[in-house]
């Protein structure tokens, strides 16, 4: 039952020459490097990029796996217009607003038709059904003023996987288009929540970062919390109250068996992967005294990092591996600080007041999200690795614990509103502080976990 | 605001009728845990069976003590408080116990937990050093995952930021 269909994704065909015109460099976000500076949320560039997302075309309408090849033309076209808009960088026009496309015209547009629609691209595909049960999906983007081909890509799939391609779709054009990495293509982990606030049902769910292929992983009789993706999904590491212990347990997807992080008495709690997959850190408290571990992810002997008698709490790795950021109450409140991985060189980055925690180093590696306190309110903010730059994202009463999204542009975190009927929810705005979204999920949401971009 | 409160660690026995400093725990009583009923009369009443956590909870002055805002000393009150468990335990030598630490919501999840984890341990060490044998405490830290009054205020604050003792068999 949990599973998952195997995914082979296989590149058919190869990138077309235009591909080697280099895109133009992004932009960088206008960032002013001074104390916690609050942005406006919310506001989108006037100058989004119209596109237009027309449904794939077939050349034959096909039933594969209860799927008709025209019906998931429409749905993909949906898809890829859904991930441009979420962007925020780009205007779709979505395929219901649009006649559709024979199969000749998904190598031959007519650019003067998308032109008259004040569309500066349009998307281009088709779904075709290769008779042995797997589905192959074109993916072409266009110039409509050049009349020039600026991406062509084509995946063969398990019909299960349409949304993959889709993604991985929407991927090609977003990275054509903006010249940053993609992260469509890619999934999160968190915990759903439901029942009353003093007594919430807590399930440990992974889904796409659409909200699609949505699944329930643990049925919510022990409180599951923080969960994490290994950088190659087959695991998720998390907290679990089982037994009325809290302890880390490691779950494997495929086979739906778990077992601990590491044998102890101890409450252990706060983990996280390594950027390899090969390591993983963890927090434990012994007689009170809680300090972080870092242990192999196949077990053997953890090796404790920090060693004072306040709380050292949490970390997580640089992407190269070589440094953990950590929050800690050494100096009488949570602040964060930066140690290499064995430990050595504990240094303390923020000193911009109010308290600091839940830091996330970036995927790029060039700053470090966190969640600030101060004044009675959560924030969600970002730092250098070295405290520099300090910018506040958003505004609310609790925004808690960002997670990044794979190329490092998105920051996804939990907002709690206040009461007895407070609930939480999944949200996430850019980094440049706009583009604020709440995002689609069956119950209410928290400790979100954003993972790499799929191969 | 926050109260700050003074660590003195001085012999509990002439604290206890110290009613003086700085009150913490909530003007309004916490609600009864599941299952304590109405029977208040420690444990004569009918129905009440001894060592149970019924009994428990009829017998001491309280089952839970309470925290200042990101704190987990044990004060003056906490230890009158811990002292009355301490003589229903001595009474009990068959029972165990878990001490269950918990914070409001003013703090993120996973500090939460370690200071959970501050709170239990703190109470666990008081009623050690009353003589209670420490293997017969269990720890567990809920953080901020199970707050036992829902508002979004300092009353409700101050009653979440609690160690609960609860009795969980002989």
């Amino acid at each position: 039952m949990l599973r998952p269909i195997t995914v082979s994704l296989a590149l058919l065909l190869t990138a077309a020459p235009a591909l080697a015109q280099t895109a133009p460099a992004p932009a960088p976000p206008a960032v002013t490097p001074t104390e916690p500076r609050e942005t406006i949320e919310g506001t989108l560039s006037q100058d989004r990029t119209v596109i237009a997302v027309p449904a794939l075309a077939t050349p034959a309408v096909t039933t594969v796996a209860g799927l008709r090849t025209d019906a998931l033309g429409r749905q993909i076209a949906d898809v890829i217009a859904a991930d441009l808009e979420r962007s925020g960088l780009y205007a779709p026009l979505g395929p219901g607003s649009l006649r559709a496309i024979t199969m000749g015209e998904v190598t031959a547009p007519r650019f003067a038709d998308w032109s008259a629609q004040n569309a500066e691209n349009v998307v281009h595909g088709f779904v075709r059904a290769d008779g042995a049960g797997n589905l192959t999906v074109g993916c072409y983007l266009y110039d409509t003023a050049l009349g020039s081909e600026l991406v062509r890509q084509g995946f063969v799939i398990q019909p299960g996987d349409w949304r993959r391609a889709a993604h991985k779709c929407a991927d090609a054009i977003y990275s054509r288009l903006s010249g940053e990495s993609p992260f469509f293509d890619s999934r999160i982990a968190y915990i759903a929540e439901s029942g009353p606030k003093g007594n919430r049902i807590k399930r440990l769910a992974i889904m796409d970062s659409d909200g699609g292929n949505h699944r329930f992983i643990t049925n919510g009789q022990a409180l599951a919390i923080s969960p994490r993706f290994s950088p190659d999904y087959k695991k998720i590491v998390y907290v679990s109250y089982l037994n009325n212990r809290v302890r880390v347990f490691i779950y494997d997807v495929a086979t739906g068996s778990q077992k601990l992080v590491t044998e102890s008495a101890n409450t252990t709690f706060a983990p996280r992967w390594s950027p390899d997959g090969t390591q993983i850190l963890y927090s434990m408290a012994v007689g009170g005294n809680t300090d972080i571990y870092r242990i192999s992810a196949n077990g053997g002997t953890p090796v404790r990092l920090t060693n004072t008698p306040g709380i050292d709490v949490g970390g997580s790795f640089s992407p190269d591996g070589r440094k953990i950021v950590f929050e800690s109450d050494r100096s009488g409140s949570q602040q964060l600080y930066t140690m290499n991985i064995d430990g050595s060189n504990q240094q303390r980055i923020s000193f911009g007041g109010g308290r600091y925690a839940t830091p996330e180093w970036s995927p790029r590696g060039d700053l470090i999200a966190f969640t600030r306190m101060g004044g009675g309110e959560f924030r969600v903010g970002v730092m250098t690795p070295t405290g520099g730059g300090t910018r506040l994202l958003t505004n609310s009463w609790q925004d808690e614990a960002p997670t990044w999204s794979p190329n490092g542009r998105v920051i996804q975190f939990f907002r709690t509103s206040p009461g007895r009927e407070g609930k939480s929810s999944l949200w996430q705005v850019d980094l440049t502080g706009v583009n604020l979204r709440r995002l689609p999920t069956p119950q209410d949401g928290s400790d979100p976990s954003w993972g790499p971009v799929q191969p | 605001m926050t109260i700050r409160k003074t660590t003195a660690m001085i012999a509990a026995i002439t604290m206890l009728a110290v009613g003086a400093c700085a009150k913490k725990a909530p003007e309004q009583l916490p609600p009864a845990p599941e299952g304590t009923g109405t029977d208040t009369d420690a444990g004569t009443g009918t129905g009440v069976v001894p060592g149970s956590q019924e009994d428990f909870v009829a017998s001491v002055a309280s089952d839970r003590i309470f925290f200042d805002f990101d704190q987990y000393n044990v004060d003056a009150q906490d230890q009158a408080t811990l002292q009355s468990q301490s003589q229903w335990l001595a009474r009990n030598p068959a029972v165990r116990v878990t001490l269950e630490g918990h914070a409001d919501e003013r703090g993120t999840r996973d500090y939460n937990i370690a200071l959970g984890e501050r709170r239990a341990n703190a109470a666990k060490n008081y009623l050690a050093s009353l003589g209670v044998d420490p293997s017969r405490i269990n720890v567990i830290s809920y953080g901020k995952e199970r707050p036992a009054a829902l508002g979004s205020n300092e009353e409700a604050w101050a009653q979440n930021r609690r160690a609960v003792t609860v009795v969980i068999g002989r």
